[in-house]
């Protein structure tokens, strides 16, 4: 079963796989951008200012996935010593980290406008704040530790106190009074969002998706020649 | 599972196990300064008024805005439906600050019922909908009381 879990896997898939995954990428990011730009209509409340949803939601929701793959695959490498999961964790950071960036730059954007405020400290914000500071620590410690099996124990164990992070800015618009409005897409209720609106959302969602899986492979490439470069045969082999 | 993992794995899964039974307990301490906002009713309930620049939210009472056109103060109520406050604020208001919709006001509170707001922030809801659906809605009858806050 472990061999699923080989690092160099990776070069076996066929260059047509990121072919098509760029096509993807790039027609959903279109149709995705055309649909929430021109087709999409404005909000009752906000006007045309609500088209920052369309790229403020998937950024968002992709830094906190990001995180949460990191913080689970930390556990693995941890407890289980599956090599493959730490170099996921690692590939996965500066991805998350841009996204969480966005997130924090276009909520701002969208701030100014409706709320009258870039920022302000309501536990949403402030959470999502903590998040990019996670985010930051993570890339700084492979960064700063020299030793890959000293790096790879602090920056899981940095992932995982993250972790709890995650449903503290998920619920943060329930357990307290905040600023931030609510979530409008639940598991458990129908969407707060018009369909017409809902639809470009998505669409941007997914494109952002592919984008974040088809960065992941590059990086992911460049971290195991890396490896071969620095002859640490001992975590390619395991 | 080999001996070695199952030892990381005990570890791993006691370590998580304190620290979540900790985070319960500082999360329970810190319930009350993480506070954003206080709303009406907190504030009528208090027996001394919070000193210094505190926030109060709500919805801006329907009928409750007048504007001092001399000295560009705004007059307004912030209510909860339960309990009111008077706001006096000089500056500009935020695009959506609109009657019956939520509205946070950072300010010192001179009495009970008084307050004077240094900053406006506008809080709108989780629902979007295009203007035509909106009008139907209102039209219709079905246009939910919530979509106000």
């Amino acid at each position: 079963m472990f061999s699923l879990f080989q690092l160099k896997k990776i070069f076996q898939l066929n260059e047509n796989f990121f072919y098509w995954l760029k096509i993807t990428f790039l027609s959903l990011i279109i149709f995705g951008l055309i649909l929430s730009l021109i087709v999409s209509p404005k909000d009752y409340l906000q006007g045309d200012t609500v088209r920052i949803m369309y790229v403020h939601v998937p950024a968002s929701w992709l830094a906190l996935m990001i995180f949460a793959a990191m913080g689970i695959s930390s556990i693995i490498t941890l407890v289980f010593k599956i090599r493959v999961f730490t170099i996921y964790a690692k590939s996965l950071a500066p991805i998350g980290f841009t996204f969480s960036l966005i997130s924090i730059f276009t909520g701002s954007l969208w701030g100014q406008p409706t709320w009258g405020t870039f920022w302000t400290w309501d536990a949403r914000l402030t959470s999502m704040l903590v998040l990019v500071f996670f985010y930051i620590f993570y890339i700084l410690s492979w960064k700063f530790i020299k030793n890959f099996f000293v790096a790879e124990k602090y920056s899981s164990i940095l992932a995982i106190i993250g972790l709890a992070n995650l449903p503290i800015i998920k619920f943060s618009v329930e357990w307290w009074n905040t600023l931030h409005q609510p979530a409008s897409i639940k598991l458990t209720e129908s969407p707060a969002i018009h369909p017409s609106m809902l639809m470009p959302l998505l669409i941007m969602f997914l494109g952002f998706s592919v984008f974040a899986l088809f960065i992941f492979f590059i990086r992911y490439k460049t971290e195991v020649l890396q490896l071969q470069e620095n002859k640490l045969n001992k975590v390619l082999k395991k | 599972m080999t001996p070695s993992r199952k030892k990381r794995l005990t570890y791993f899964l006691v370590s998580t196990a304190v620290v979540l039974i900790l985070g319960k307990f500082i999360f329970n301490s810190l319930q009350k300064n993480t506070i954003y906002f206080f709303s009406p009713t907190d504030l009528s309930l208090n027996s001394e008024n919070p000193k210094g620049l505190i926030r109060v939210g709500g919805l801006v009472k329907k009928g409750s805005v007048q504007e001092n056109k001399n000295e560009a103060t705004y007059t307004f109520v912030v209510t909860d439906l339960k309990n009111d406050i008077y706001v006096e604020y000089k500056g500009i208001l935020p695009n959506l600050f609109q009657e019956e919709k939520g509205v946070v006001v950072e300010g010192t509170l001179k009495d009970k019922k008084f307050l004077l707001g240094k900053t406006i922030l506008a809080k709108h809801d989780e629902n979007y909908m295009p203007p035509e659906v909106a009008e139907a809605l209102k039209k219709s009858g079905n246009w939910n009381k919530k979509y106000d806050q």
